[in-house]
């Protein structure tokens, strides 16, 4: 790469914000981690439950949100959900397509904390559940003292990972009218072809430092609370 | 070191492999000499009712007949032709490279595109317009979408426009489609969708959105629809000459009212039927 | 590990299980009444909206064409991400410590980055450089997108088979006299592989789900198709329905072949074999 080359690329990045874009990217993923995490505990909660028709329930839930394609899913909530059934989240456009789109990725990715947390439970020794019982803990006390604790701390890793797909799935809220970093590559590429490498360069960079931090912290994080076996 | 040369290696048997499997679909198109060999590819829009359309295996639209009518009268019947996809990315790239002979879909003549391609026409003038719900009279132009909702496709430069030119206090939903546009609109959602006007058309033609939208009919812009050729073609003048004498016998007219006449659309008479512009 | 959470319930639990049972159903009845009351409302339930999905042509014109393109690019994808995975997980494994550094710079980048990132810059890319036919563009920019990130999923794959293989199988190696190379090649990664196998098969619905995303690049694929149904005949949201359900059907289908072949594949390596072994954890889906 020549010094012409590198100016020309920093004259395109200077004319738009780049890093406004993928501030939206993390508010997305930030939110959407969140309420992905309740509700995917929730569903985890259901699906380790002594009542059938909840367990029913949160496989169903996992089974189908998993197997959709989050492009679908995304254009659904905006299209369907608030074109159609009127379900409204803002004051106006932009918040309310932000939100619609933060509540697509977020029941996209609670069936997968979901699965990621009963891994954790299945970390978790039968003996454990056991001696609960035996002193005479019934579901919700079993659940709450003993084996989510152990559960949260040996699904750290696969939790990790949900995260860094979020990550990377906010992406998709371009399909929810949402303007954020790939919108704004796709632009800024068509409108500078001439240095599309670059342009690609700088927006896959900016993923690898938001993603390969968070990689490291989960596996750091998962290494110490590991419970010792 | 040896690590350096694999991944190249990696990719040119990848590429290697996928050209393997493609070439099957569509042999013919191996073969770039284009005319002369008695068939001719054209590039069209696949997924714009009224204007480029698959339907089932067969072709419709104002730009597929407009197409079949000029290749005619270069002397290719209706089953030398070839229909190839060509999304607007890519119609440049097709047009050097060789993959089609002509390109009719909804490509405006522009000098940044002359630089690269040629085009002969117009053979239609569009402009951008609006749509909006059947019975609604409040919006009559671009001007009164403010503090409206409006609905284009994802990265389109027409609805920057409006909030550029017209109406700063828009509100814009971007789909993917503007038949997801129009499912809004239908919805009661948005109160426009915006782009060229006979495209808009041909969205409210079809059978599911009779009666229920309508094109509002005041063009604010103009957008001369072209056929893209490659840029060392002898063809234009041909192709010109067709077009003229598509208009003056009529049949321009009944292919316009055939595909986007059942919406009640009616072309912007000032500046249609065209006169085709002199090729360079 | 459920069954031993609770105690089998007695009468009292009994009874209240039943009315949690129709709570339960009451709120997720509640739910789908209103949503197709509304739906209802609008008229989108109206059976115009459906009929052309009971037409031959919709599926041999359409969808099916969809479905052909949708596997089309995911067969591709699995085969090279299936070479890809195996040469750089290779390469994490080498003995050279500057091809186990490029080697993981490469996996790590290209897990990082969204496919659609890599599959909007090969679109635009390719269409440039003019190196495939522009016909080929598409369908080039969706299998190098899924190849390069899936790729690194089975790299990652490749190495963690590896390493999880008990020490006494390259011990046994080397004791017959097998150099480190051989005893990859000849012992650890054949049952490395076959370890992996059913995560394989598991990434395979990351890699069709992920195909959708090229409808974004032009790539007819299902969901391209299905919207293309619904812009012909004003029903986009019924048409995006029946490809949800094609995708849930296909996934399902393949995520029970994963547990299937997990299971059948126990017995020939010394490894696990597991459809959602840690090893899978990497894959979490994708858009």
């Amino acid at each position: 790469m020549h010094s012409g080359y590198l100016d020309d690329l920093g004259t395109v990045l200077g004319q738009y914000d780049v890093l406004a874009a993928f501030w939206v990217n993390i508010q997305l993923t930030v939110y959407a981690g969140i309420i992905a995490l309740v509700l995917g505990t929730l569903l985890a909660l259901m699906r380790i439950s002594p009542v059938p028709s909840l367990r029913w329930a949160g496989s169903t839930y996992v089974t189908l949100l998993r197997n959709t394609p989050l492009t679908i899913i995304i254009v659904f909530f905006v299209l369907g959900m608030w074109g159609q059934l009127g379900f409204t989240l803002g004051p106006d456009f932009p918040t309310n397509f932000f939100r619609l789109s933060v509540l697509g990725l977020a029941v996209y990715h609670a069936a997968f904390v979901c699965e990621a947390i009963r891994s954790g439970v299945n970390t978790v020794p039968r003996g454990q559940a056991e001696a609960a019982r035996a002193i005479g803990l019934g579901f919700w006390p079993t659940a709450r003292l003993v084996i989510l604790p152990q559960a949260f701390r040996g699904a750290v890793a696969p939790l990790g990972n949900v995260l860094i797909a979020l990550i990377k799935n906010s992406t998709v809220a371009a399909a929810g009218s949402v303007a954020e970093a790939s919108g704004l590559m796709r632009e800024m590429i068509e409108n500078s072809s001439s240095v599309i490498l670059g342009i690609f360069l700088v927006f896959a960079l900016g993923f690898v430092v938001i993603v390969v931090p968070v990689g490291l912290a989960t596996t750091a994080l998962s290494r110490r609370w590991a419970v010792a076996r | 070191m040896r690590r350096g040369l694999l991944a190249p290696a990696l990719l040119a048997a990848g590429a290697l492999a996928l050209g393997g499997c493609s070439s099957d679909d569509d042999s013919s198109s191996d073969d770039n000499s284009s005319g002369g060999s008695g068939k001719i590819r054209i590039g069209i829009k696949f997924d714009q009712p009224g204007l480029g359309f698959q339907d089932g295996s067969s072709y419709t639209g104002f730009d597929v007949d407009v197409a079949t009518y000029v290749a005619g009268k270069l002397g290719y019947d209706e089953g030398d032709i070839e229909f190839v996809q060509s999304p607007s990315a890519q119609r440049e790239s097709m047009l050097s490279g060789g993959q089609v002979d002509m390109i009719f879909a909804t490509y405006s003549i522009t000098d940044d595109r002359k630089k690269v391609v040629s085009f002969a026409g117009p053979y239609f003038v569009a402009g951008q317009d609006l749509l909006v719900a059947a019975d609604d009279t409040s919006i009559t132009g671009p001007e009164d979408l403010e503090g409206k909702n409006l609905c284009s496709v994802t990265g389109s430069t027409s609805a920057q426009r409006i909030k550029d030119d017209y109406a700063q206090g828009t509100q814009l939903l971007e789909q993917p489609g503007y038949s997801e546009c129009v499912t809004a609109l239908v919805a009661g959602q948005v109160d426009a969708v915006t782009t060229d006007d006979i495209i808009l058309a041909g969205l409210a033609s079809l059978p599911a959105n009779k009666g229920k939208v309508k094109v509002v009919g005041n063009p604010f812009s103009e957008e001369n629809y072209g056929v893209g050729l490659p840029k060392d073609s002898d063809k234009c003048e041909d192709i010109n000459t067709a077009i003229k004498a598509m208009i003056d016998d009529g049949t321009w007219q009944e292919l316009l009212d055939k595909n986007v006449g059942a919406s009640g659309y009616k072309a912007n008479e000032e500046l249609n039927p065209p006169t085709p512009a002199a090729c360079s | 590990m459920s069954d031993v959470l609770f105690d089998a319930p007695g009468p009292r639990g009994r009874r209240r299980m039943v009315w949690i049972n129709i709570a339960a159903t009451l709120v997720v009845a509640g739910i789908g009444v209103f949503v197709l009351l509304r739906l209802a409302e609008k008229g989108q339930l109206a059976a115009s909206l459906w009929k052309p999905f009971v037409q031959a042509s919709t599926w041999t014109d359409y969808l099916l064409p969809g479905l052909k393109g949708t596997l089309e690019a995911a067969a591709l994808s699995i085969v090279a991400a299936g070479i890809f995975g195996l040469v750089f997980g290779l390469g994490r494994l080498s003995r050279s410590r500057t091809v186990r550094f490029v080697a993981g710079l490469v996996v790590e980048f290209f897990r990082a980055v969204p496919v659609l990132l890599m599959m909007i810059f090969f679109y635009l890319g390719l269409n440039q450089l003019k190196l495939v036919s522009p016909q080929d563009v598409p369908l080039v920019a969706v299998v190098a997108g899924l190849t390069l990130y899936n790729g690194s999923v089975f790299a990652e794959l490749v190495r963690s088979g590896v390493h999880n293989l008990p020490r006494g199988q390259r011990e046994a190696a080397y004791a017959v006299g097998l150099r480190r190379g051989q005893s990859l090649r000849a012992i650890e990664v054949p049952q490395a592989l076959i370890a992996m196998l059913p995560a394989i098969a598991s990434q395979l619905v990351v890699i069709l789900k992920d195909t959708a995303l090229g409808y974004i690049v032009t790539y007819p694929e299902l969901l391209d198709a299905a919207r293309r149904v619904g812009a012909g005949n004003g029903n986009i949201l019924q048409s995006l329905v029946v490809a949800a359900l094609i995708f849930i059907v296909i996934n399902y289908a393949l995520t029970r072949l994963a547990s299937l072949l997990a299971r059948r594949l126990g017995g020939r390596t010394a490894g696990r074999t597991s459809a959602a072994a840690p090893a899978l954890t990497v894959d979490v889906g994708r858009g």
